[in-house]
């Protein structure tokens, strides 16, 4: 709708201003519970009754997310949620990086070097995206018991590659497909082999996919809940069950300026990225739903 | 022993044949295009070349080996992409190097062979550009430089200059024949322009439907085409075809022209271009093929040594292009174009006094397609 | 495509004319994808075959292969629980993908209007979708606690009779589940129309404009119909992510009150790993995966049929 002239009249002017107004109410929905949640975390509790959701704190302090981080009670235990915190680095750093190279090796060798059923292999590992993961928890479960992986990080990390190699792959092979294949043949001549070509042709341009699969893998695996809460015992947990452990613990007083302050660090890690990269998160999600 | 043979070869895509029984055969240092429409084989005969793709039968040898399984690594060719394929990451110097590096050729000589064909295209100012960085022009020169860097046994090149603006294609067009005669390389070049064809080739395979229809040199495939395909294909503006009816006997042959309102015409046939095929033919209707420029404008400082058969039609259209003047007019059922000098007065409407040289004219069968004479 | 009985044995004759590097190159494709074929036929296929079969036994504590037939699904079926938590989906499902669709159409349009600072706007509007579904579910917990949440903070304002009570009640605790749920997808949907917006051929609204149609009425009859894949996609996409939630209603819920606001994801996971019914919730895994079928399948054929088209 650009480069159109437009009388500029009282109206349109009174519209601009709604429109405006629109938008700025939506804006304060999103960043509601954002605030709400900050400001909480930085509360102490004698505060929190007394005053309501927006209400200031008077006397801030980190005190909340010292308790969060260090000696709240998740469960049983109480020794905060810092240890759980390494816990999803742990899982989160390897499941990323093994899930991100076989998905743009497998990517790679969908497209470049199609084969007879190339296209079916694909399709049987996409549909990989789409199903509910309950129907493969149980079996999951006792694979992971079979293989002596139960309640392990190393566990947790094998699941998590198992079902993102199926998006990773999806966006390697999304990409991969629109780089010319001639780029490929010529190499072929040149006398590059399978992996070199990989290395030296495919990969350098590889750079804006790579960072999309990395962060959709990281804030996949880092807000995981249903493989986590599964999969892991309690010195294993990731951040996700720990917060939740933490909320649902019913043990004293409610403390809710902790419970905030354990979400915010949960959430922390995710918001950065996205504030970071956020263009390459958008992409991820809308990779294979919008065409281009 | 030829540098490149083709024997038998077909390929198959599922039900599809793209390739149905090439066979062909170039000497060392012979230029050999294949034209033909878009769909006729030409791009998947060069893919199975240069071992892209698989064929399903029939033999390819390169320098007298058999390299049908080789992988293209394995062939000692170079081709040039019609969208020039240069790696987006490597630098002008290092997509020139890459295929001898891949080849273990020590650094020192990598550097010299650079060094030489960009100087050769004039690129030298380029080499440490990104392709990005480069027009269209200079990309087109950098793909040929990563050939002939390497010095192969036989050149492949894939359209190279239909990406380029109808100027530079001409320069560059020049600029390869250049490089041909001074390299004096192996080169198999496909196009669809037949005008590159005609001004670069030694030998001209002309494909249609998975087949060679003819392979002849430049001359041979203009003037002397085996069919009515060909015929159409290679010129611009295309050979006139103009429906006749072949009357006579030998010696004696003449093609009926018959011009709804107009005087009948009858055209001789040479009698030196007779051939044993029309006895068969008399009193059918025929196909004769008249290129435009087998028609002149009758000249009456000429008239005494003029060849050919007079005749005065009205001319439906002029169309000057600068150099000459290209006429519509009719002839017979059909619609004929005519070129003549740049200075000639006609007006659209008017009559004028043409002259047919049918010492160049080709004639085919209806049926079949094939020529007869 | 077929390989005609004529043609292979020269394939199989060819690989071995081949040379040594030269079949290798032909092999390692496929073998580089052989531990996903293998990993997606496994852990994919096999371990949805795997959860069938324990659909069909007596299994409890521990799987066993004592086979029961369709037992199990009868036994979901007569389950009051399950049939509370399918009509929470259908419910928290509809209400979900209709508010994200339609606030996240608006807000695409809104910010499609030359807005400044648009790239902030989208930044909020986006920005739940980076967190996870649990510090949303704690998150609207604290929010929409009656005590000292929305409710308490209208009331102070002067509001005594002022109740916002969902979470709490039975009745409207599923209510909930869709208000965290649209914050924190809406912004994604409303990306997802952006995106579309910004595809769609400035000459078609310059074309409309001079055949002097109103803004309204250039996106009601023009702009919309344009967007009809993406609307396909956001749907596709939202459904299957209001199948598979489950730590939303961990979160926020609890499934709470008893189980008013239960879903399947969270009734299979309760069965077969709290309560020592794994039959039972294998049973509501399958029928999962059908929901999710049912919404796939009619995408994936129209998607193969537009390509086949287009």
């Amino acid at each position: 709708m650009d480069n159109v002239i437009r009388r500029r009249t009282l109206g349109a002017r009174l519209g601009r201003a709604m429109l405006y107004a629109v938008l700025l109410l939506a804006a304060l929905f999103y960043l509601l519970p954002l605030a709400v949640m900050l400001i909480t975390s930085v509360k102490p509790l004698a505060e929190i009754s007394p005053g309501t959701l927006l209400s200031l704190p008077r006397e801030p302090t980190l005190a909340p997310w010292a308790k969060a981080w260090g000696e709240a009670c998740t469960g049983m235990r109480c020794e905060g949620v810092g240890v759980y915190f390494f816990n999803s680095i742990a899982i989160v750093v390897p499941a990323v990086l093994i899930s991100t190279i076989i998905g743009a090796l497998n990517g790679y060798a969908l497209t470049k070097w199609r084969f007879k059923g190339s296209e079916l292999v694909f399709a049987l590992m996409l549909f990989g995206c789409f199903i509910p993961f309950q129907v493969v928890l149980l079996p999951m479960a006792q694979t992971l018991g079979w293989l002596g992986l139960s309640s392990s990080r190393a566990g947790l990390v094998l699941v998590h590659v198992v079902f993102g190699i199926a998006f990773t792959t999806l966006f390697f092979r999304n990409f991969y497909v629109a780089v010319p294949t001639e780029l490929v043949s010529a190499a072929k001549l040149d006398g590059a082999g399978f992996f070199r070509i990989f290395w030296r042709i495919l990969l350098p341009v590889s750079a804006p996919i790579i960072v999309v699969s990395v962060i959709w893998q990281f804030t996949q695996i880092w807000n995981d809940f249903l493989f986590g809460v599964a999969f892991s015992a309690h010195n294993t947990q990731p951040v996700t069950v720990a917060l939740n452990n933490l909320v649902n613990t019913s043990t004293g007083v409610r403390e809710y300026n902790v419970d905030m302050a354990a979400a915010m660090i949960a959430a922390l890690p995710t918001l950065i990225v996205y504030v970071l990269a956020g263009k390459y998160f958008v992409r991820g999600l809308t990779a294979g739903s919008v065409k281009g | 022993m030829a540098a490149l043979e083709i024997n038998n070869v077909c390929k198959d895509f599922g039900s599809e044949q793209v390739l149905r029984d090439v066979s062909l055969a170039i000497d060392s240092g012979e230029f050999l295009i294949l034209v033909g429409p878009s769909g006729c084989g030409k791009s998947t005969l060069m893919n199975a070349i240069a071992g892209l793709e698989p064929v399903t039968s029939g033999e390819i040898r390169i320098a007298g080996e058999d390299v049908t399984w080789q992988t293209p690594a394995e062939r000692d060719i170079a081709m040039v992409f019609q969208s020039y394929a240069l790696y987006p990451s490597m630098t002008v110097r290092q997509n020139i190097s890459f295929g001898l590096e891949m080849r273990k050729v020590p650094r020192a000589e990598r550097e010299a062979a650079v060094e030489r064909v960009a100087d050769l295209l004039q690129i030298s100012h380029l080499l440490e550009r990104k392709p990005s960085q480069l027009s269209g022009g200079q990309r087109q020169r950098v793909a040929m430089g990563r050939a002939l860097a390497r010095e192969p046994k036989v050149y492949l090149f894939d359209e190279p200059l239909s990406n380029l603006d109808a100027k530079l294609r001409v320069d560059m067009r020049t600029e390869i024949k250049k490089l041909h005669q001074r390299l004096g390389t192996t080169i198999v070049y496909v196009t669809h322009d037949q005008i590159e064809a005609m001004t670069l080739a030694d030998c001209i395979a002309v494909m249609r439907d998975g087949r060679i229809l003819q392979l002849g040199t430049p001359d041979e495939v203009y003037n002397d085409p085996v069919d009515l395909f060909v015929a159409g294909f290679m010129g611009s503006p295309s050979m006139n075809f103009i429906s006749a009816t072949l009357v006579g006997e030998s010696g004696t042959y003449r093609l009926r022209v018959e011009t709804p309102g107009e005087e009948m015409l009858e055209l001789p046939w040479p009698r030196e271009r007779e051939t044993p095929a029309l006895a068969g033919k008399v009193g059918e209707r025929v196909i004769l093929g008249l290129r435009p420029e087998h028609f002149s404008e009758d000249d009456d400082r000429l008239r005494e040594h003029a060849e050919g058969v007079l005749l005065t039609p009205r001319i439906s259209v002029v169309e000057p292009t600068g150099a000459d003047i290209l006429l519509q007019l009719k002839l017979g059922e059909d619609e004929a174009t005519a070129r003549v000098g740049p200075k000639c007065p006609v007006k659209a409407g008017e009559r004028l006094a043409l002259r047919i040289d049918m010492g160049r004219a080709v004639l085919f069968d209806r049926e079949t397609e094939r020529r007869l004479a | 495509m077929s390989l005609s009985r004529s043609v292979a044995p020269l394939a199989a004759g060819a690989a071995s004319r081949r040379s040594h590097s030269g079949r290798l190159q032909a092999w390692l494709p496929k073998l580089v994808l052989a531990p996903s074929i293998a990993i997606s036929l496994l852990f994919v296929y096999g371990f949805m075959l795997w959860t069938f079969i324990l659909s069909l036994t007596n299994s409890r504590m521990l799987p066993s292969y004592e086979f029961v037939g369709f037992a199990q699904y009868a036994r979901l079926m007569a389950n009051d629980r399950w049939w509370v938590a399918s009509t929470n989906l259908v419910v928290f499902g509809g209400l979900f993908v209709a508010i994200c669709l339609a606030l996240g159409l608006l807000l695409a349009i809104l910010l499609d209007q030359r807005i400044r600072q648009e790239g902030a706007l989208r930044t909020i509007y986006l920005y739940p979708m980076a967190l996870s579904f649990i510090v949303t579910g704690v998150v609207w917990k604290w929010l929409l606690n009656p005590g000292l949440g929305i409710q308490a903070m209208v009331r102070s304002w002067g509001f005594e009779n002022f109740r916002f009570d969902w979470l709490v009640n039975p009745d409207t605790a599923v209510y909930t589940l869709v208000i965290a749920a649209v914050w924190q997808a809406s912004g994604f949907v409303m990306a997802l129309f952006l995106a579309g917006l910004r595809g769609i051929d400035d000459s078609i609204l310059k074309a409309a404009q001079l055949d002097g149609a109103s803004l309204p009425r250039i996106y009601w009859r023009v702009v919309i119909p344009c967007l009809r894949p993406v609307v396909f996609s956001a749907v596709m996409i939202l459904s299957h992510i209001a199948i598979k939630s489950f730590d939303l209603v961990v979160a926020l819920t609890g499934g709470g009150p008893g189980y008013a606001s239960d879903l399947p994801a969270t009734f299979m996971y309760a069965h077969a790993f709290t309560r020592a019914q794994i039959g039972l919730g294998s049973a509501s895994a399958m029928l999962m995966l059908g929901g999710v079928l049912a919404i796939l399948i009619p995408y994936l054929y129209s998607e193969l049929r537009n390509r086949r088209h287009g």
